[in-house]
């Protein structure tokens, strides 16, 4: 679906963000790319939609070299949610800022209002429609620019920090909206630093350190490497030191623990098997 | 003679019954809220997205009402100021507000010059200016970043220079509205560390956060909001332990969830953990009784 060979780019031909960055995605695939903060991913995800041009190397969006389509042309086929909310809405309602992404790409008005109202009501919205997307909340901003590019279902969505300023019970209500997607074959692609919205939903992760990969591959095995951990600064979720710190007491308990029942089981087990 | 200063007997900050609506809403965002701050405390302020944290960080240095405007009930005190009778820039060297969205915050060309900015208005000594600079480019390792633009950083950096432009100004009291939302995993924890160093040297700090795994350990206090009010206040192994959280979806740490669930399942620990390693002793310590 999207595939970036030997991908180099820097702003202003001065400051290098990417230095050669190759990968292959597939459709249908649900994956997260983390790293340190100025690693390069949303650089990298803004060559997906041709808001950025590779300087060195080639990208390819369906099939197709991206250097040949234009920006309108490839946000057809992904749909980019930028990291601050600021930067993407600009209509004076929120219902007008999702109705004018839908009418844009040619949908019905009927059809666009449809999903408007059950894109917002997914995403905890209802009653938003008449409110000025500046009078809302952060977390609230971001879950309307959001809204305006779900409600596309585009063929791929690449979401730069879709968790920030969500809190729990939002962010579940957001990866079930992302596994629905996922599932009617939509390839899903997230930046984000909050590791524990990964390891639950996310089954590959890209790791990326100082614009280069480091690691790509299962989440769990990407995540429990200690030298890609350091490498790209992240740390273990607390389910994971949890188990770590059972397992140096009770070498029993399984360190490599992902779920909670996990963890959950093997205290029970320590304890009621005294 | 030993003399008390003006302000040594009352709380750091005290709501009173105060309510806010901003201009053109159907309804309120702050909702009676009566709250009082004292010195040294690290107070971290939850509940979902749209609850109105961030209007009561705007409260605290008088954002509200002087630059959001609306209908104001009842009053907020700062170090003994009125902060509808002050203004921002007075309310400036009590409390330093972080902004949620970085990039609204940030207002010059550099970073250098984005530090020096707070206390340059505040009428510090050059001298004093150049070494806070120094200093706090040094603290949250901004060296590669200090010729460059706002607009020329990532999210995470630019949210690394706003927290710095703000300790710069050394504001008796420290509100930060989700400092580490665009914060790799590393620099999160690097930067709750310098915060809770601030205040063990005596900043009192009023901190909004969702993510709870990362912080709970730092605070003396958690405020639970829902709906424009406070709806629970206390000691923070006790807030996270509560029902409230989960009616309201706010995520607790797993090793509280843990505990929770075994508890449920009648196992008992004793006290509530807020991190892995707490959990972990916790078993130790009932494994052997
Ligand atoms: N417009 C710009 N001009 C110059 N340099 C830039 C610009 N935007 C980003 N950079 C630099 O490029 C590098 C990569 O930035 P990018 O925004 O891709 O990082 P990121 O991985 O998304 O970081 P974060 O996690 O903080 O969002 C950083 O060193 C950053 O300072
Ligand atoms: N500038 C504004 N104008 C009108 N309403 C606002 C404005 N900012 C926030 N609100 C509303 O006030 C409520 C509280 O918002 P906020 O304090 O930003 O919430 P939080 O920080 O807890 O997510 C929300 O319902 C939000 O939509
Ligand atoms: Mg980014
Ligand atoms: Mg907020």
């Amino acid at each position: 679906m999207i595939i970036m060979e030997d991908v180099h780019f820097s702003y202003e031909g001065l400051y290098t963000a990417l230095r050669g960055v190759s990968f292959q995605i597939n459709q249908g695939d649900r994956l997260a790319i983390m790293g340190a903060n100025g690693a390069g991913k949303t650089t990298l995800i803004k060559h997906m939609n041709g808001l950025l041009r590779p300087m060195r190397g080639r990208v390819f969006v369906d099939g197709g070299n991206a250097s040949s389509k234009s920006v309108a042309e490839l946000s057809r086929i992904v749909g980019l949610v930028w990291q601050n909310p600021d930067h993407q809405l600009f209509l004076d309602t929120v219902e007008k800022e999702i109705i004018f992404g839908l009418r844009n790409l040619g949908f019905s008005q009927e059809d666009a209002q449809q999903r408007c109202d059950r894109t917002l009501s997914k995403l905890s919205l209802e009653g938003f429609g008449e409110r000025s997307p500046f009078s809302l909340s952060g977390g609230e901003r971001k879950r309307v620019a959001l809204a305006s590019v779900l409600a596309i279902e585009p063929l791929v969505l690449a979401l730069d920090e879709p968790t920030i300023g969500q809190d729990a019970r939002q962010k579940e209500l957001l990866a079930d909206l992302l596994k629905e997607l996922n599932e009617k074959g939509c390839t899903v692609i997230v930046v984000t630093h909050d590791i524990e919205f990964v390891v639950e939903h996310f089954p590959r992760t890209i790791a990326m350190a100082d614009g280069k990969i480091v690691a790509d591959g299962p989440t769990r095995s990407v995540l429990s490497n200690q030298q890609v951990l350091d490498l790209c600064s992240l740390t273990i979720p607390q389910l994971t030191q949890t188990a770590r710190a059972l397992h140096r007491t009770f070498p029993t308990a399984s360190e490599r623990c992902f779920l909670l029942s996990e963890v959950e089981d093997a205290i029970v087990e320590i304890l009621e098997g005294q | 003679m030993f003399q008390l200063g003006r302000n040594d007997l009352l709380p750091l900050i005290e709501f009173a019954d105060f309510s806010f609506k901003y201009l053109g809403a159907d309804s309120l965002a702050l909702r009676k809220v009566s709250l009082t701050v004292e010195e040294d405390e690290y107070i971290v302020v939850t509940g979902p997205s749209g609850c109105g944290k961030t209007t009561l960080c705007r409260a605290i240095n008088g954002l509200v009402p002087h630059f959001h405007r609306g209908y104001i009930a009842g009053n907020v005190y700062v170090d003994g100021i009125n902060t509808r009778e002050s203004t921002v820039a007075q309310l400036a060297p009590h409390a330093g507000l972080v902004f949620q969205n970085p990039t609204n915050q940030l207002v010059t060309l550099n970073v250098e010059k984005e530090i020096a900015f707070g206390p340059e208005n505040l009428g510090v000594e050059p001298s004093e200016i150049r070494r806070r600079v120094e200093h706090f480019i040094d603290l949250l390792e901004l060296e590669s970043l200090r010729e460059k633009h706002p607009h020329e950083m990532s999210g995470g950096e630019q949210q690394r220079v706003a927290m710095a432009a703000t300790l710069a100004l050394q504001p008796r009291v420290l509100v930060a509205d989700e400092p580490t939302s665009n914060l790799d995993p590393k620099s999160a924890e690097k930067i709750l560390g310098i915060l809770a160093e601030f205040n063990r040297k005596g900043m009192t700090i009023v901190l909004v956060e969702h993510r709870l795994d990362l912080i709970a350990k730092d605070a003396s206090r958690v405020i639970l909001m829902d709906n424009g009010q406070i709806v629970a206040d206390g000691n923070p192994r006790e807030m996270l332990s509560s029902s409230v959280c989960a009616e309201l979806g706010i995520g607790i740490p797993k090793a509280t969830q843990i505990y929770m669930k075994l508890e449920k399942r009648g196992l008992k620990l004793g006290r509530v953990p807020l991190t892995g390693e707490e959990l972990s002793d916790l078993v130790e310590e009932a494994s052997c009784s």
